[in-house]
């Protein structure tokens, strides 16, 4: 369906990432926030504070981020489309509600502007070392969707795709910002209402008697109900069955968790998004994401006038990892070299789905601020030989 | 959400000929002037989840009779009726009554209603959940929610220990008690839940017991009449773990107690109404006050600030509408 035209900021717009991504919710239908300050993720919501209530929906700031991440799934259930914002220490403590929301298959946002770790670390600077927490932060195996967006402009058109892909799959998606994207102010283009798809909640419109609300039939994505609709229907953490009862046996446990990652696996070549440039005849690939695919091209295009053949990946999805491409990729080439602002975290996962057929160089930094080109040069250099 | 419920037992005062299942006979063997009743509050319950969890005594099955005859009292309507319960004993309360229920994180009932409330604010919204979950791990969320006036009407089951991990010490175990974790006793000082959540803000306190099951129905049906932040705390037996580490006898036993040292006491200020382990349990209706709720006074804010350009919350689309 299209979006909203109450929501929907059309024009061209001098703006930082952080207000971006609000602009990219309200767009995509959402209507309610809970959030709590943290810096550099704050904008966010404070944009969304002032503009909610004009576009008719609501934000609340919560005492804590367990509140907030919660409080959001509490709007979803009633009807909303909702998300909450953060950084590092905040996120940590959302941990558990992600689990919630993916056992539950509640469909919300987390957004995530990452600052440097661990623990306080670096309030206003930029890092990329939450990609790992945000696939496993929370206890149990479960999926999550999450994307990296690299401009201002790709955290509203992102943040819209992250609304979709949440209610698609009735998952939690994490919109994996970092201070410098955040922060930077550059052009933003808003489209008409009508020129931006928006996903609508699955919402059922089964009978009373007929609705299963765990119940699914192929694509492995139950339809939901929400307050007030009169199924009574039940919602558990707990191991459930089909009728959202608690059924604690190895059997349900078996089929309800396969299906919460299947749903997500089935669907990978579907749901990753990756940005390629001179892939084909390339010797080294550098892949990277967020603001440090934008550090990483000038070092490429320093490597290409040396003469070197080098292509770019930039992963727009980090999860589900688009571990295909990799494999393929890996085939053809030398070597990948992989720049991102932590001791190296996606860079595991590209060396995993290489699985020994090319080389995989980290271009590793604490965080703090982004890398210098020179240092990537150096390693696309020597994984060129 | 009526179709499946007999709303006529929601309109008219309960007799027992009302409840009476004629058909029930259908063999012959018995005539028709023996009536077999049906339980009023059965509407009110998953009946495919029964057995229950709780242990023998437990006072939370109880609460949850209360409860249902309270829902027809109040003749609230169901259809925007929603329960939310954290993790614990009384945190499954949840998962056995029929209505639109989640069974949230342990802690985090109050926050995932303050959620449903704020983004459909035409549900009424019902927290039910343990002494622990609401006042240790959730504690502040809470006292925020009370200091907010947010429109919940949060019911406490205060068995004084965490139960269902084992009979650990709860903020609201009493003085010199004996639980897992305080094998030689209990030295820490207890919460007093009603002065708490008053201090905080609550519009509606109060407190009964499980042996005080009309009162405290009548508690709740009053509590819906009310908007905003509403707390009922209600005392409860937990004969499998406080009880027996105490020597404190079974759930009957418990009952002896709570019916000989209760004291009804409406309008006690609530900084008297402190528990110990074996002395009298102040009861009552402590708090009944007005104060605009959280929506209430956000709606005027914008109003005031905003002028024509705030636009209300549409209502959420339902099935039923």
């Amino acid at each position: 369906m299209k979006a909203d035209p109450k929501g929907v900021l059309t024009g061209t717009h001098f703006m930082d990432g952080d207000h971006a991504c609000c602009e990219g919710a309200l767009a995509a239908g959402c209507r309610f926030a809970a959030g709590y300050p943290i810096t550099p993720s704050t904008e966010v919501v404070e944009r969304f504070a002032a503009r909610v209530p004009k576009v008719g929906g609501a934000f609340i700031q919560m005492e804590d981020e367990l509140a907030a991440s919660i409080a959001l799934q509490g709007g979803v259930w009633a009807g909303a489309k909702s998300f909450t914002v953060t950084s590092g220490p905040g996120f940590s403590l959302m941990m558990e509600h992600i689990g919630y929301a993916a056992m539950t298959e509640t469909p919300c946002v987390f957004v995530d502007v990452q600052r440097g770790g661990p623990s306080t670390g670096l309030p206003t600077l930029p890092a990329q070392a939450d990609m790992m927490q945000a696939r496993w932060g929370s206890h149990g195996d479960y999926e999550i969707i999450a994307l990296c967006p690299n401009s201002p402009q790709e955290c509203f058109d992102l943040t819209i795709k992250a609304f979709n892909l949440a209610e698609e799959f009735r998952v939690p998606v994490m919109f994996m910002m970092d201070e410098v994207v955040g922060h930077m102010t550059e052009k933003v283009v808003i489209p008409a209402a009508d020129q931006i798809e928006v996903t609508p909640r699955k919402h059922t419109h089964k009978s009373f008697d007929e609705y299963l609300p765990y119940g699914t039939n192929g694509d492995l994505v139950p339809e939901m109900a929400h307050a007030g609709d009169g199924y009574n229907f039940h919602v558990t953490g707990l191991t459930h069955d089909e009728r959202g009862y608690p059924n604690m046996t190895l059997p349900i446990q078996d089929k309800l968790v396969r299906r919460l990652q299947n749903k997500i696996l089935n669907a990978v070549d579907r749901i990753t998004m990756t940005e390629e440039e001179q892939i084909d005849g390339a010797d080294v690939v550098v892949v990277s994401y967020g603001i440090t695919s934008r550090v990483a091209q000038r070092a490429i295009e320093a490597a290409r006038k040396k003469g070197l053949r080098v292509g770019k990946m930039r992963l727009i999805t980090a999860w589900p990892f688009p571990e295909k491409k990799i494999k393929e990729l890996a085939k053809n080439i030398k070597a990948f070299v992989v720049p991102e602002l932590n001791l190296g975290q996606m860079v595991r996962e590209v060396e995993r789905a290489a699985g020994g057929q090319a080389k995989t160089f980290a271009v590793s930094h604490a965080g703090g601020g982004v890398h210098n080109p020179e240092d990537i040069l150096k390693v696309i250099v020597e994984a060129s030989r | 959400m009526t179709d499946n419920l007999n709303t006529d037992l929601l309109n008219k005062d309960l007799t027992n000929k009302d409840l009476t299942n004629n058909d029930s006979c259908s063999d012959g063997s018995c005539s028709d002037d023996v009536d077999v009743l049906v339980n009023p509050v059965e509407q009110f319950l998953r009946s495919d989840r029964v057995p229950h969890i709780w242990c023998p005594g437990c006072g939370i099955g109880t609460t949850v009779n209360s409860f249902a005859r309270a829902l027809i009292d109040s003749k609230i309507d169901l259809g925007s009726l929603a329960l939310v319960s954290g993790i614990g004993c009384t945190g499954r309360v949840a998962g056995y009554v029929k209505l639109d229920s989640f069974h949230t994180t342990h802690g985090r009932a109050i926050p995932f209603a303050t959620g449903l409330k704020l983004a459909n604010p035409k549900l009424n919204v019902v927290v039910y959940s343990g002494d622990g979950d609401l006042s240790a791990i959730g504690g502040n969320h809470l006292i925020h929610a009370a200091r907010r006036n947010i429109d919940l009407k949060v019911i406490c089951v205060n068995n004084l220990i965490y139960a269902m991990t084992g009979g650990q010490t709860a903020p609201t175990t009493p003085d010199h008690s004996t639980t897992s974790t305080n094998p030689y006793g209990v030295f820490e000082p207890s919460f007093n839940l009603p002065h708490l959540v008053e201090a905080a803000g609550a519009v509606y306190v109060a407190r009964w017991t499980t042996y005080h099951v009309k009162q405290l129905s009548r508690s709740i049906a009053e509590a819906f009449n009310k908007k905003g932040f509403s707390f009922i705390e209600v005392i409860s037996p937990c004969p499998t773990l406080y009880q027996r580490r105490n020597k404190m006898g079974d759930g009957l036993d418990a009952m002896k107690y709570y019916k000989e040292k209760s004291k009804v006491k409406h309008g006690c200020p609530t900084s008297e109404v402190g528990m110990t382990m074996t002395g009298e349990i102040v009861v009552g209706k402590f708090v009944d006050r007005e104060r605009p709720d959280y929506q209430t006074m956000m709606r005027a804010q914008y109003h005031e600030s905003l002028g024509d350009t705030y636009v209300e919350q549409p209502e959420m689309e339902t099935v039923c509408s």
